[in-house]
């Protein structure tokens, strides 16, 4: 186990490689999905103050 | 298909009903990737464990270049055939690239410290030109927030990316033009890929598994930018 995270002494450059692809990867998902949500309950909430939602989209 | 898309409500359907698939897809790959990059292959026989770093750092300049490929091709087909989905898809592509290349950029650089002794060098033509994808993105994106108008930010955005394209086929062959730093190509090149099977397979499993998550969230970045749309004009027609 010691050995794995040890990374043949490249453990300072193989490790953090990992971690900021992770970091980076979930923060892009967690924005993208945040934003969407967002935009959802503005439409839907427009969609309600203008009365009918007749011609709503979604 | 590209004219049944065509669209905006018949869009949101379609990608609501493929999103969970390819989110699911995405997942089961960078799980599968993720485990047999770190645990289940073998040191190289130069650069010893530092090469678990390509497994990370090859699937993010792929899709740094695939991902301005789509921008550039969705940019052409709104400025030729007004397709109104094409900008949609153009604009929300532009941050995904610029995250995508910035990883590669980074990754690329704890790769080269212990195997070139550094962590970056102005004279290698791959790095710069990479560096420069990087700004081309952030200059699109940028033009996108400073035009109002969504039609003409569009254009002004479409032609940018075009223009900028140039610095596709530069970053590919930088390593047969300029002889530095960064190695030839070992995966497209004439002859086949260069690399033991051992380190392919998994490699190739981290780049399906990043472009799955590139289709989902593109889908998903799709779907805001159409209902940031609609708020915008119900807005319009509820101050009329």
């Amino acid at each position: 186990m010691a050995s794995f995270f040890a990374m043949g002494g490249y453990a300072v450059y193989v490790w953090p490689a990992y971690i900021i692809s992770a970091l980076v990867l979930t923060a892009v998902v967690v924005v993208s999905l945040q934003a969407h949500a967002r935009a959802k309950r503005n439409v839907r909430q427009l969609e309600d103050d203008n009365g009918d939602g007749a011609e709503s989209q979604r | 298909m590209i004219t049944f898309l065509a669209n905006p409500k018949r869009f949101l359907d379609f990608s609501n009903a493929i999103a969970p698939w390819v989110c699911a897809l995405a997942v089961v790959l960078l799980g599968t990737g993720f485990y047999w990059a770190l645990l289940a292959t073998p040191p190289d026989y130069q650069q010893g464990q530092s090469v678990k770093i390509m497994f990370v750092h090859v699937p993010a300049a792929y899709m740094g270049i695939m991902i301005y490929g789509v921008m550039a091709g969705a940019s052409l087909v709104g400025l030729v055939f007004r397709h109104p989905l094409a900008d949609v898809a153009a604009k929300s592509a532009a941050p995904l690239g610029a995250a995508f290349t910035a990883l590669a950029l980074l990754t690329g650089s704890l790769w080269g410290r212990p195997m070139w002794g550094t962590y970056w060098q102005w004279g290698d033509a791959r790095l710069v030109s990479e560096l420069i994808l990087l700004f081309i993105y952030l200059g699109y994106i940028a033009l996108w927030n400073a035009i109002d108008d969504p039609a003409r930010a569009a254009k002004a955005a479409a032609i940018l990316s075009l223009v900028g394209a140039a610095d596709v086929p530069i970053i590919h062959f930088s390593v047969d033009w300029w002889n530095t730093l960064h190695q030839p190509a070992s995966i497209i090149r004439p002859g086949g890929p260069t690399i033991d099977k051992s380190f392919l397979m998994p490699l190739f499993v981290m780049m399906l598994g990043y472009t799955m998550l590139f289709a989902w969230l593109l889908l998903i970045r799709m779907q805001t930018e159409i209902l940031e749309r609609r708020a915008r004009s119900l807005m319009m027609a509820k101050g009329a």
